[in-house]
């Protein structure tokens, strides 16, 4: 194997996040749009979908964040065999610093034993950073900034599940879906985009319901059933008349992303991450020297 | 739209009910986890140790009358002084175990945050005579604009930038009530409405 050197992204990596911490993707923000035409003239719904269109448009143009919780930092990064994880690892320390320093993120990275915030959003197994390899010769980095609220109404179920009606099938996934996006409320900040995944085990689970979150509103799942599982989610979730902030409404989720995975015969978990609409995810690419960010 | 000035009278938050849009002027404080928990800790369960009695009398002059806002901000230091860069409301469920008691010691009016609260909260607003305030989650960088001015910042070194108790002066602060001191929550009438076609969902 031809060790190669890693090119310094240091820099790349800070930009990154201040695109993913200001600029909604454009995705999320039509949806948003959306949304609002679907709820009635002077409700609360619209209301608050108005103060979130302005406030996304205001975070443009003052280079400022969507929301001060900047949340986890989750990196991705796809890359070809030869490079090292560890100088990356780094240069993604150093950006979190420097990024922290400027405003881009709240520092969110406390010690769980002395409450003791870093300051820096550096810490034990903080950020999370993932890697893999593919054949490509691109480095591809991934970086999703996923907030507290939102991650605190997340939710795992372990199938069968009697009292939701709930047997190890799609029918029973659908349904605890739907509990998890009732027991949520407003308190993820809806409209929320759900990420589920059926199968695996309890890690798994939740890393795969997480990478859910990454795929555009507007992709259409490569399986069948779980494209026509997505669809039905989705019309049944909005029919529950939460709405944006809980405030009630016909938006309470803009949409819904299932994957799966091989499990044990004894287990069928469903994991179930709710990302807040303040989606904020975005990619770059590096290429011989070159980066483009999407 | 309402405009409230901070701090406001019993009679000004029995006056307000659930649906009505508020603007906010004046000075308020931030708290949430961390601050809710330490306020009970020291000012609540026990008498304050000679070392908090400072903090004691500014939060006893700050949240009489006053708003507390669940928010953990993201802060600029420029030429010396602080700004709020984005700063939009917490999840404020957590800190159902302390409101009331807080809210009574205090006799704090106005709490501000996102999610809603539950029934303890809500019999503390009926007794108290306050409000919940619902500030637009996520909407940071909208609501940061609204704060003129950060006055002072309390706790920063212990508690950390989010948790810390930070002193704001806001002009025409945008919130809706969704608690009110007549025994009302929009919150608790959604999630009974949602249950019942959860029910009727979960059968088909």
């Amino acid at each position: 194997m031809v060790r190669l050197a890693n090119p310094d992204l240091t820099g790349h990596f800070v930009e990154l996040i201040r695109r993913t911490s200001v600029l909604l993707p454009e995705d999320v923000v039509r949806a948003l749009e959306r949304a609002r035409e679907t709820e009635p003239v002077g409700s609360s719904a619209v209301g608050a979908l108005d103060t979130i269109l302005k406030n996304v448009e205001m975070a443009r143009e003052l280079d400022s964040p969507v929301c001060q919780d900047t949340g986890t930092p989750i990196f991705d990064i796809f890359m070809p065999v030869g490079y090292s994880l560890r100088e990356f690892e780094d240069q993604i320390l150093s950006a979190l610093r420097i990024a922290t320093q400027n405003s881009y993120l709240r520092p969110n990275a406390v010690d769980s034993v002395t409450g003791k915030n870093s300051g820096d959003n550096t810490g034990k197994g903080f950020p999370t950073v993932h890697f893999h390899e593919w054949t490509d010769s691109t480095i591809r980095v991934e970086l999703t900034l996923k907030g507290g609220g939102s991650e605190n109404v997340g939710a795992q179920y372990k199938l069968p599940d009697k009292s939701l009606n709930a047997d190890r099938d799609l029918k029973g996934v659908r349904n605890v879906v739907l509990d998890a996006i009732y027991k949520a409320q407003g308190q993820g900040c809806s409209p929320g985009i759900i990420g589920v995944a059926i199968g695996g085990d309890r890690g798994s689970g939740f890393v795969e319901s997480k990478r859910q979150l990454f795929r555009r509103l507007g992709d259409v799942n490569p399986d069948p059933a779980l494209a026509a599982l997505e669809q039905e989610i989705m019309e049944k979730a909005n029919a529950l008349d939460i709405g944006p902030m809980g405030f009630g409404g016909n938006t309470t989720v803009l949409g819904v992303k299932v994957g799966a995975q091989h499990r044990l015969p004894a287990c069928f978990f469903v994991s179930v991450s709710y990302m807040c609409w303040a989606c904020r995810r975005r990619s770059m690419e590096w290429r011989n020297g070159e980066v483009v960010h999407d | 739209m309402i405009k409230v000035q901070l701090p406001f009278s019993e009679e000004t938050a029995r006056s307000l009910n659930v649906g009505d849009q508020v603007f906010l002027s004046g000075v308020m404080v931030t708290g949430r986890d961390t601050a809710h928990s330490y306020m009970v800790d020291n000012f609540i369960k026990r008498d304050p140790p000679e070392s908090e009695r400072e903090m004691q009398q500014i939060l006893t002059e700050l949240l009489n009358g006053g708003a507390i806002y669940h928010c953990g901000p993201v802060v600029a230091k420029e030429n010396g002084r602080w700004r709020f860069v984005a700063a939009g409301p917490t999840t404020s469920i957590r800190e159902e175990p302390y409101e009331d008691l807080v809210m009574e010691k205090f006799r704090l009016r106005g709490i501000i945050g996102k999610g809603g609260m539950g029934a303890r909260t809500l019999a503390a607003c009926q007794k108290v005579g306050g409000v919940y305030l619902h500030a637009i989650g996520g909407a940071a960088t909208l609501i940061a604009q609204t704060v003129v001015d950060v006055l002072d910042v309390y706790k920063l070194k212990e508690f950390g930038v989010p948790e810390a108790f930070w002193k704001i002066r806001v002009v025409d602060f945008p919130c809706v009530v969704t608690m009110d001191s007549h025994g009302h929550s929009i919150h608790a009438d959604v999630s009974a409405r949602s249950k019942k076609i959860l029910d009727d969902l979960l059968k088909g």
